[in-house]
């Protein structure tokens, strides 16, 4: 047995030292930001906080929390991450239960497939995008967030190969027995796939919390940003006209620490929906390959 | 007739994500007439003057653009490669690890990093990777008396810099599909080789690797459709004036072009020109998934 051979467990204790190495460079930038947002100002801007605070201090999410156009980017987050993850599961539903038919029940179906998917392999780019939101009116409005991202062609598809895998017996009877195809949708099909929509429920939540560069590109007043691309402007950008600091506050706080709360707490609600979103994305990814 | 009243529930159905699709996805496919224009938006599309592919020529004339696209291409598959490659290696050696809470510690730190945006990573990067006392520094000054290294102040530094945390970011959430593929090796190969005798290594080389790479081969193929995607946040939240010229690529180039130069037809023009060998790419790859792997999406 290969198992209890001297090399093969000089290997194994090198091995797991080694792959701990690299799971900890995934985890320390973020225990480090973590540490320098609890430290306190001489100790972060003297370059002294390692992975543990120096001096701790919560001052610097006092002052973040304090700071109006922050809390407004956290509420147009939120209020984009709901809205937008509801409308992308309702119209994927809606989407992927004719999508999932085969051509004899559905003649068009193949036609449908190829409109959703040519645009996943191209797209107009960047500079007719814009003139179209332009002429949509859709610049400087919370909507700008939400419309664009409704349809998630890549979430229909998963949807649609997880609607293929439900028994056709069940669709058949209820056919039999008077109900309609939205009948069956809403009553047969989605019940029994509530796991695989909190999945994609997951996966968009944190696609939206993510998003950044259409705040950036079609919103011109700060109040309107969501969380992200205010992060993006105060910490890439370092555009600090946001925040005005009395000159007690400036002695105690730096703009490290208060960099590194703020990237703190966009990071959190990732964190927290972290241990559930393992749980089901490598179920997602077996998801998406199944085949006929 | 007979047909529409077969299926009128399915139409209706669609109409929905039809509607989205036309107005956020073929009508912008439209606005690429852009690029055949010297388009003031103040005229609009109807308005400006057409120029042919002189924004085409001008793409191929200018050294800026030319140098966009060189990093683009280099930057990206070098990402690619990465991305295969080191997912590869981890999944095998996290397979040789049998304690069960060890290996599931492993993957919940390696996942973490995919969630990330990079607003946030870039946040952290430009930080932790300071040449002004940034840990990274800090920690190799302090164990090798290294002097401070320009991860994001050098042009050749940052491409590396670039690459390595794409990597970073990424392996561990690649690494799933190869561990799925693992999962799924007949155990009755293994216990063959052990009564012939061979050794763990001998089973890695001629059990375990040859049955990586039929998904290998398919990761490795759908990434085909990258080769121009260098990855815009990361180069976005990442780059400054002093790596332009190494760490530059197209779509931040469009960006800049479009939105800060207001050269919107010569922006149009680059993009098309990206999208569609992007477009051709993807084609090509999934045609060859299709039929070295009998892979298919939809």
């Amino acid at each position: 047995m290969y198992h209890k051979t001297v090399p093969y467990r000089i290997f194994n204790v090198f091995n797991v030292i080694i792959l701990l190495l690299l799971a900890l460079a995934c985890v320390i930038p973020l225990i480090h930001v973590l540490a320098v947002s609890f430290s306190a100002k001489s100790a972060a801007d003297g370059n002294l906080v390692g992975l543990w605070p120096v001096d701790f201090t919560t001052i610097a999410y006092a002052k973040t929390i304090d700071n109006p156009v922050f809390l407004s980017s956290l509420w147009v987050a939120l209020k984009r991450t709901v809205l937008g993850t509801a409308a992308i599961l309702a119209v994927a539903c809606l989407a992927a239960y004719p999508l999932s038919k085969e051509n004899a029940q559905f003649g068009g179906r193949s036609v449908y497939s190829w409109l959703f998917v040519f645009t996943m392999i191209f797209n107009g780019g960047l500079v007719p995008f814009y003139i179209v939101i332009q002429r949509l009116h859709l610049m400087d409005s919370f909507w700008v967030l939400v419309l664009p991202g409704v349809v998630n062609v890549w979430l229909i598809i998963l949807l649609m190969n997880f609607f293929r895998g439900i028994p056709k017996e069940l669709e058949e009877a209820a056919l039999i027995d008077g109900c309609g195809h939205i009948g069956i949708l809403w009553r047969i099909y989605l019940p029994v796939s509530l796991p695989a929509l909190a999945t994609l429920g997951l996966f968009a939540m944190v696609w939206h919390w993510n998003s950044w560069f259409d705040g950036l590109l079609y919103l011109s007043d700060k109040h309107m940003y969501p969380l992200a691309t205010y992060l993006q402007t105060v910490i890439v950008s370092r555009d600090m006209s946001s925040m005005s600091f009395t000159k007690q506050e400036f002695d105690l706080l730096s703009q490290k620490t208060i960099n590194a709360a703020q990237i703190f707490i966009g990071a959190l609600p990732i964190l927290i929906v972290y241990p559930f979103l393992q749980r089901f994305f490598v179920k997602g990814l077996v998801m998406g390959s199944v085949k006929e | 007739m007979r047909y529409l009243k077969r299926t009128w529930p399915f139409h209706l159905m669609l109409l929905p994500a039809l509607v989205f699709l036309i107005v956020f996805n073929y009508v912008p496919m439209g606005g690429i007439v852009m690029a055949f224009q010297d388009y003031k938006p103040w005229l609009h599309i109807s308005g400006s003057p057409w120029i042919g592919l002189d924004n085409f020529r001008l793409l191929f004339e200018r050294d800026d653009s030319m140098q966009v696209i060189w990093n683009t291409f280099l930057i990206a598959v070098l990402k690619i490669v990465f991305n295969l490659v080191t997912p590869f290696a981890f999944a095998i050696l996290l397979n040789e690890v049998r304690q069960r809470f060890l290996s599931r510690s492993i993957q919940t730190m390696v996942y973490l990093p995919h969630f990330l945006s990079w607003v946030i990573l870039g946040g952290i990067l430009l930080e932790f990777l300071s040449s002004d006392g940034g840990f990274v520094n800090r920690m190799l000054h302090g164990a090798f008396g290294i002097k401070p290294i320009p991860f994001l102040g050098d042009g050749d530094w940052f491409r590396f810099t670039v690459i390595v945390s794409e990597v970073w970011k990424e392996f561990g959430y690649g690494t799933i599909v190869f561990l799925a593929a693992l999962a799924g090796i007949n155990p009755s190969l293994y216990e063959a080789a052990e009564m012939d005798g061979a050794s763990r290594w001998k089973q890695t080389l001629h059990i375990t690797i040859p049955s990586l790479i039929p998904i290998a081969v398919v990761v490795g193929t759908l990434a085909l459709g990258n080769i121009l995607n260098a990855g815009f946040d990361q180069i976005f939240n990442l780059y400054n004036a002093l790596v332009m010229d190494k760490g530059d690529i197209i779509d931040t180039f469009v960006y800049r072009t479009a939105i800060s130069d207001g050269q919107f037809g010569f922006a149009t023009a680059v993009g098309l020109f990206k999208s569609v060998i992007s477009m051709v790419l993807i084609v090509i790859s999934y045609r060859l998934a299709y039929k070295w792997a009998n892979y298919r999406v939809f």
